[in-house]
């Protein structure tokens, strides 16, 4: 909850300036491929502990070795004395590149998919990358007991939308229960409210979709038997669901209360699939055994709490408790501000209660790997997964320390003394700019200009705010979905 | 927190096997939760002498004193040095290994006013009705027992601002320890200061003062927010007018009287100079807009926000106004800014000489994060000690109580927090903490649901 910035504070309002973004943070100049050899770096594999005054050669995109001493003929040379190296950041919880995130329509809307709505240009992907994130887990909102597909993508700031899809990713989806899937706070005086309205009604939503898609699938086992002769007709929002129930696509659901988490997970045992991860699970800490029984994964917040009902009884030492339980979890941002500091929120996770540093690590890079279903292509240092790296002036969990560099595949997407370089070139720029009369703003009278444009990224990074817009000064508190 | 450390030692001597000194850590967590005074959440602490002993201690102040000890007696610091004598009465808390810091203060919250944003009105004061709320004073909606102090407080933030929000003029701040079954125990300055939100200069679609409506051009932006502006010093007018006739008539009963005006009379402190105003200003345009206010009328001017105030640097100097910096984790407000426009903005500060703070502007629930906040200014401009200075001796300087809080030093009030490292550090764990000399228990709603669920097995079906 943010009551201050609310209300204090208002975003600058710049007319013209996206034009400048063509040189700023410049996504075509940033990326440099060719191999790799990062010299003399404190490693912290994520996997197999923490490597003083090691080398990391990455040839063809790929970690090619791992050592002491390594040398390389054609191979850029990184010196990395006195650095941190870690993977790269993965978020297993993310709208950024998002251009729409709920369509609220339906409680059941497994028919759409994120990635026909995906932005390449969003500045949220530079600035998550200057903060060492490579990766993230884009979701539909939360508006629906049964939401939309998902995206698993990689930063490749620069490129375009195929090569952001990480293209051995398993599909994947959202689901959600609680206060925004039974339109809690949505009564629009005039329209009927849409079903369900109720925890129970929740629950008969997501059996009767399943009820559906074992019927559906029945249906095409019998033509495909030939016991049935005409094919029965496509249902695109049943499909999604038959890849679920045959273990084809991973189900990450939306949820704070413990009991109705659980009764998720008990659906899934009723109809036989796995779920992949319980997303925020404020209250998973209360059923841990049940959750580590199931085998689903917990991807959450580190210490988000108190910014709605169904938040209050959120505790910062989930992560331990959960870790403890042999669980796989994760810490995600749900939030382009938060993205850029997950490093951080990972050594939350040693404070309250006291996860091992390389488990903590871990909550941020391969245990999300393994949540996105990438496990075996990124999410450590190790020999034969992709150069996904990021370079800090320091221990990464360190407050004092800042991301030098940035790769996916071994091509750097953020530098942080390439971006120093480009900020003049992109002022003299956005100067110039600004002095073009086409350029000026609504005063420059009739034809003078296109007029003001809302800037994109959020000023309200709270939790679980509003779908349609990112911007802070349309917020209201009642304006739509929920993530 | 304690309670999990010993936890955690049990977990290893169960594996280890050790029976015996098992039992041994057992009866000292025994007295270690001795320590803490029944489950009540917000408990007051215990009142004593206390005396941290062998610990490396940071006074802010002055320099490090790398092996020391801190002696707290009646509620205040009463000694502070490497070699000061220890009265046979005083408690020891042994410092060794520790760091011992002062309490943190962030000045710019809405503690205790603003339990849950979201969908629970009822536990929500942060913003009265109407724009001029003069009279409204945040001291009087403090719940002392709101679970945001206790949270908070166990990271090592023993002091807050306290503010309302919404309207021209929100009410009255107030500067609270948090500690305390009252808001009068709380209170260290009841009303602390006036809030006004500056009138911006708007030319967008935008809510609230200064804005509104259609997109406008500047000439029309400037001459709605001096509009807004017209209200405020007619108001400060009227204030000192009021103040002017009020104390004629006390010295001379055969003037007319001048009937009590709640508004007006709670303006007389702040549009007199007293009392401090705290302009909630982000842009360079309202916060150059601010200092010429504050020139003209001859205030006591803070701002809270500051988002450019770097750029006003001349301004904010000559004009002797702090700024209480709320927006570390705010992103860029235009895509073309540099990624860490305002990581870096407190450096920025630093560098033109701005006095300032770091602080959350949070609700309440993430005040906690105070530290970090100050940490990640640490990584883009401050030096580590600058970007505790800003969390510790700069707010009490700017909230005009550097005689009280901020630094070890003798004579202040005993807000003290002992931690295995560096404070800002996201790793580092609190150890023992005092406010007002009182040793408070290192427990919150948090650790409570912890202990609640730590150790439960399914009951079998």
């Amino acid at each position: 909850m943010l009551l201050v910035k609310e209300k204090i504070m208002r975003k600058t309002s710049i007319f013209l300036v996206f034009a400048a973004l063509c040189v700023f943070a410049a996504p075509a100049a940033t990326a440099q491929s060719g191999d790799v050899l990062i010299k003399n770096a404190t490693v912290m594999t994520a996997a197999r502990g923490t490597l003083e005054n090691t080398d990391i050669l990455i040839q063809g995109g790929k970690i090619a070795r791992i050592g002491k001493n390594l040398s390389s003929a054609s191979a850029r040379v990184i010196d990395a004395t006195g650095k941190y190296v870690t993977p790269g950041i993965i978020d297993a919880h993310s709208h950024a590149m998002l251009d729409a995130i709920n369509e609220s329509s339906f409680s059941v809307t497994s028919m759409t998919d994120v990635k026909d709505a995906l932005d390449t240009d969003d500045i949220s992907i530079y600035r998550a990358l200057a903060g060492g994130t490579t990766a993230a887990l884009l979701l539909h909102g939360s508006a629906n007991s049964i939401g939309g597909q998902s995206a698993t993508v990689k930063f490749k700031w620069g490129k375009g939308k195929d090569d952001f899809l990480v293209k051995d990713a398993p599909p994947g989806i959202k689901f959600a229960t609680g206060e925004n899937v039974k339109r809690s706070n949505f009564n629009i005086p005039g329209q009927t409210p849409r079903y369900p309205r109720t925890r129970m009604g929740v629950v008969e939503t997501i059996r009767d979709a399943f009820t559906r898609a074992r019927d559906y699938r029945q249906a095409w086992a019998d033509f495909n038997a030939k016991k049935t002769k005409t094919p029965p007709r496509r249902d695109l929002e049943l499909e999604p669901l038959v890849e679920i129930l045959e273990g084809k696509r991973i189900v990450h659901a939306h949820g704070y209360r413990s009991d109705e988490q659980l009764n998720l997970l008990k659906i899934a045992d009723e109809f036989g699939f796995k779920v992949g991860t319980l997303q925020h699970g404020l209250e998973t800490y209360k059923f841990a055994p049940e959750i580590a029984k199931h085998g689903a994964g917990v991807s959450i917040f580190i210490d988000s709490w108190s910014y709605k009902i169904e938040g209050y009884d959120a505790i910062p030492f989930t992560a331990y408790m959960l870790w403890k339980q042999g669980i796989v979890v994760s810490i995600n941002s749900d939030s382009d501000e938060r993205i850029r500091r997950l490093n951080l929120d990972a050594a939350k996770a040693m404070k309250y209660g006291g996860v091992p540093e390389e488990d903590a690590l871990k909550m941020v890079t391969l245990n999300p790997a393994i949540q996105l279903g990438i496990g075996k292509r990124t999410g450590s240092i190790e020999v034969g997964k992709d150069g996904d790296v990021v370079i800090w002036t320091g221990h990464p969990f360190s407050p004092y320390s800042r991301v030098e560099t940035t790769m996916i595949e071994g091509e750097v997407y953020f530098d942080r003394t390439a971006d120093a370089q480009r900020r003049t070139a992109a002022e003299a720029e956005k100067a110039a700019l600004l002095k073009d009369k086409m350029n000026s703003g609504p005063a420059a009278g009739p034809g003078g200009g296109a007029g003001p444009r809302i800037p994109r990224e959020s000023i309200v990074h709270d939790r679980d705010h509003a779908d349609q817009e990112k911007t802070g000064d349309t917020h209201t508190e009642n304006d739509g979905g929920n993530r | 927190m304690k309670n999990f450390n010993i936890s955690k030692k049990i977990a290893v001597l169960l594996r280890s096997g050790s029976v015996a000194v098992l039992a041994m850590v057992m009866l000292a967590a025994g007295s270690v939760s001795a320590q803490s005074d029944g489950s009540q959440q917000n408990k007051t602490g215990r009142a004593g002498t206390f005396a941290i002993t062998n610990a490396r201690i940071v006074t802010v102040s002055g320099e490090v004193i790398e092996k020391g000890s801190v002696l707290i007696r009646d509620g205040k610091i009463a000694a502070v040095g490497d070699s000061i004598q220890i009265p046979r009465d005083a408690e020891n808390i042994k410092g060794d290994g520790m760091t011992v810091f002062p309490g943190m203060i962030d000045a710019a919250t809405n503690l205790g006013l603003a339990e849950i944003s979201g969908g629970a009105n009822a536990t929500m004061d942060v913003q009265e009705t109407g724009t001029i709320n003069a009279n409204a004073r945040a001291i009087k909606g403090v719940n002392p027992h709101s679970s945001h102090v206790n949270v908070t407080r166990i990271n090592g933030i023993t002091t807050v601002i306290s503010f309302p929000t919404g309207g021209l003029i929100s009410g009255q701040a107030a500067l609270i320890n948090l500690n305390g079954s009252t808001q009068d125990e709380m209170a260290v300055v009841p009303n602390a200061g006036l809030i006004v939100n500056f009138p911006r200069v708007s030319t967008g679609r935008r809510f609230g003062f200064g804005g509104g409506g259609a997109p406008t051009d500047f000439n029309t932006a400037l001459r709605r927010r001096d509009e807004q502006l017209d209200v405020l010093k007619k108001l400060f007018e009227a204030a000192k007018n009021y103040q002017k006739a009020r104390a004629a008539y006390e010295a001379d009963k055969s003037l007319p009287y001048t009937a009590v005006d709640a508004q007006l009379d709670a303006l007389v402190p702040y549009v007199t100079g007293e009392k401090p105003i705290f302009f909630t200003a982000e842009r360079e345009i309202d916060i150059k807009g601010v200092a010429k206010f504050v020139a003209d009328q001859k205030l006591k001017g803070i701002i809270i926000g500051g988002q450019e105030a770097w750029k006003a640097a001349d301004d904010l100097k000559r004009n002797d106004i702090a700024v209480i910096f709320t927006n570390i984790y705010s992103l860029p407000t235009s895509e073309d800014y540099p990624y860490d426009y305002y990581f870096a903005a407190p450096g920025k500060m630093q560098s033109a000489g701005i006095k300032f703070a770091v602080s959350t502007g949070e609700g309440g629930g993430e005040v906690r994060d105070l530290p970090y906040q100050a940490g990640i200014a640490g990584a883009f401009g401050l030096t580590p000690e600058q970007a505790l200075r800003s969390v510790t001796l700069n707010p009490a300087e700017i909230l005009g109580v550097a005689d009280k809080l901020g630094s070890i030093e003798v004579g202040k009030i005993a807000n003290v927090v002992v931690a295995d490292g560096d404070i800002l550090d996201p790793r580092t764990k609190i150890q023992h903490m005092f406010i007002g000399g009182r040793l408070i228990p290192l427990t919150s709603r948090h650790t409570e649901l912890f202990d609640s669920f730590k150790d439960r097995t399914a009951i079998p079906k």
